[in-house]
């Protein structure tokens, strides 16, 4: 049994009177791949957001490996260890592909840990590597994800959020996308990974949570929601 | 051919000073979006800190210059956190309203603690004119275009090759993504402000110098030329903005040669409408306009 990292706990966010999310409770515990999935308009990008602190919880509590993250800032967040992703990526347009890289490691005093780092991610990237002195506007929308992927990865979190990674992407890069995931999750890795590809998602992940309107609907192994025949109806495409 | 070289000179000196004003308030709404109408009247304060400085304290024209690159700065930081970060997420037409209440504010407030009289500026440097072939350039100028250059490139290096540089870039870029970066938005936004008033404060000094009067309302004007040499050479391009306040230097100082002085003001505003229409990304600007 490994220890949690993060704990959720009756988590409640407004947009103003929309109550985006409501009473949602999950956890993820050292290693593990928990996947959160639920159609448009479900509230997870909201939930990925306030763990992040860009917004803050009407109600409920976030526990990070015994610290409560719910009245921190975005940058205490990150210094504490948890990185996320967002939805569309965001690179910095107009900047190079490396200076991404190196804001990724912005809050890291060792130097030389992080001349490592990069050089461990134009590894696992050698489209970066190639493409590093390049304005990250100019590349493809897969190459941007890889870029996002390795910048949050270059703070070194122990928790990685991912807002649909593999968002609008052909299929040849939704594949190299997962495996990218799973690599990095069997590397040590703890990743809590959002997804619309519901499929993908559940085959890669430990445990996911399924969400509508706000809420948690059901729980359980990959596998099992996977096999669920309601998910399969309103997720997998019957 | 003479009178051409002379009136480059002066044209160019002039433009310093716009260039020095256009960059701060170019940085400025790089990273707050707001068009920030009391940048001209951070630049009367360092003429006014200039004035007094080395009148009362004697100091001489680098401390001056420093000192009040220093104060300004600090007045910069003061202004976006009192009046303009209360607002930041208030519609964009609120921040421009509350700008032109601190412009107000600092302009009436001078008025009234320094008295609305123009005053000479103290002649810290002692003018010395070099004649170059009949070309007139005097040492005061010189020390303009200088102080303009090494300010400009002390700037595009801090922009382009410190992480505090890569951190206002990304704040400009994008403040939820910069936040998760670890960027502290709001001290970088004070920083910003911090470099942009320096060099608006440092333009104040060097006009004191240059045309010897000064007044608390001397920044309007040049406020708004700034700007337009922002837009003409292309909001969020370092070189741009110095290339567009040297042009609009260069632009008023051949107007008025040829005669038409009273036009001076009339011709950069043509100018500002002529690229609205015909070059919206300005010289150096992206390609993409920005949607607003
Ligand atoms: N800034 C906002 N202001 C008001 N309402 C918002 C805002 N952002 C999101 N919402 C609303 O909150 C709810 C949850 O949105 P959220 O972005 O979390 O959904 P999501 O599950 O990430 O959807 P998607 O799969 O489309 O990304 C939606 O009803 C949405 O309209
Ligand atoms: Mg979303």
């Amino acid at each position: 049994m490994s220890k949690e990292i993060l704990e959720v706990d009756q988590l409640s966010v407004n947009y103003g009177a929309i109550k985006a999310v409501r009473d949602v409770s999950f956890d993820i515990k050292e290693g593990e791949i928990v996947t959160l999935i639920g159609a448009n308009g479900a509230g997870k990008s909201t939930i990925l957001k306030t763990i992040s602190g860009l917004l803050k919880p009407a109600n409920g509590e976030i526990v990070f490996l015994g610290q409560s993250l719910a009245k921190l800032t975005a940058p205490k967040i990150v210094a504490a260890g948890v990185s996320q992703v967002p939805e569309g990526r965001r690179i910095f347009a107009g900047m190079t592909v490396k200076e991404n890289l190196q804001l990724g490691a912005y809050l890291r005093k060792d130097k030389n840990g992080v001349e490592k780092d990069m050089e461990a991610m134009f590894k696992r990237f050698p489209i970066l590597k190639e493409r590093q002195k390049q304005d990250a506007a100019t590349l493809s929308g897969g190459e941007q994800q890889m870029l996002a992927m390795a910048r949050a990865l270059m703070a070194r979190p122990k928790l990685l959020l991912l807002d649909e990674p593999s968002m609008g992407l052909a299929p040849i890069y939704i594949q190299e996308i997962f495996d990218i995931i799973k690599s990095i999750n069997k590397e040590g890795m703890t990743v809590l990974l959002i997804e619309q590809n519901a499929r993908q998602a559940l085959s890669i992940a430990n445990r996911g949570y399924v969400l509508a309107s706000g809420e948690v609907k059901m729980t359980g192994s990959g596998q099992d929601l996977l096999n669920d025949p309601a998910v399969q109806k309103a997720y997998l495409g019957g | 051919m003479q009178t051409f070289f002379q009136q480059l000179i002066n044209g160019l000196s002039l433009g310093s000073i716009y260039a020095l004003l256009a960059l701060g308030y170019m940085i400025v709404y790089g990273i707050s979006k707001l068009l920030n109408f009391a940048h001209g009247d951070v630049y009367m304060l360092g003429a006014y800190w200039g004035y007094y400085t080395i009148n009362y304290l004697h100091f001489g024209f680098i401390t001056a210059l420093i000192t009040a690159m220093i104060v300004c700065g600090l007045a910069g930081v003061i202004i976006e956190a009192v009046a303009y970060r209360p607002l930041r997420n208030a519609p964009r037409v609120a921040a421009l309203i509350t700008a032109i209440g601190v412009s107000f504010f600092l302009e009436n407030g001078m008025s009234y603690l320094v008295t609305s009289d123009t005053r000479n500026f103290p002649q810290v440097i002692k003018q010395k004119t070099f004649d170059l072939g009949g070309v007139m350039i005097s040492n005061i100028q010189l020390i303009i275009l200088v102080t303009t250059l090494i300010l400009t490139l002390g700037l595009m290096y801090i922009i382009n090759y410190t992480k505090t540089g890569r951190a206002m870039r990304s704040v400009s870029t994008d403040y939820d993504a910069a936040s998760l970066m670890g960027i502290n938005i709001n001290h970088t936004v004070s920083i910003t402000f911090a470099l942009g008033s320096a060099l608006a404060g440092a333009a104040g000094v060097l006009i004191g110098l240059y045309y010897n009067s000064i007044d608390p309302l001397m920044g309007m004007t040049p406020g708004i030329k700034a700007f337009v040499a922002a837009v003409l050479g292309g909001i969020g391009s370092i070189p741009g903005a110095a290339v567009g306040g040297f042009l609009i230097g260069l632009l008023e100082t051949a107007v008025q040669a040829m005669g038409f002085s009273a036009f001076r003001d009339a011709a950069v505003y043509i100018v500002l409408i002529v690229i609205l229409l015909v070059l919206p990304g300005g010289l150096f600007g992206k390609k993409q306009v920005e949607k607003v």
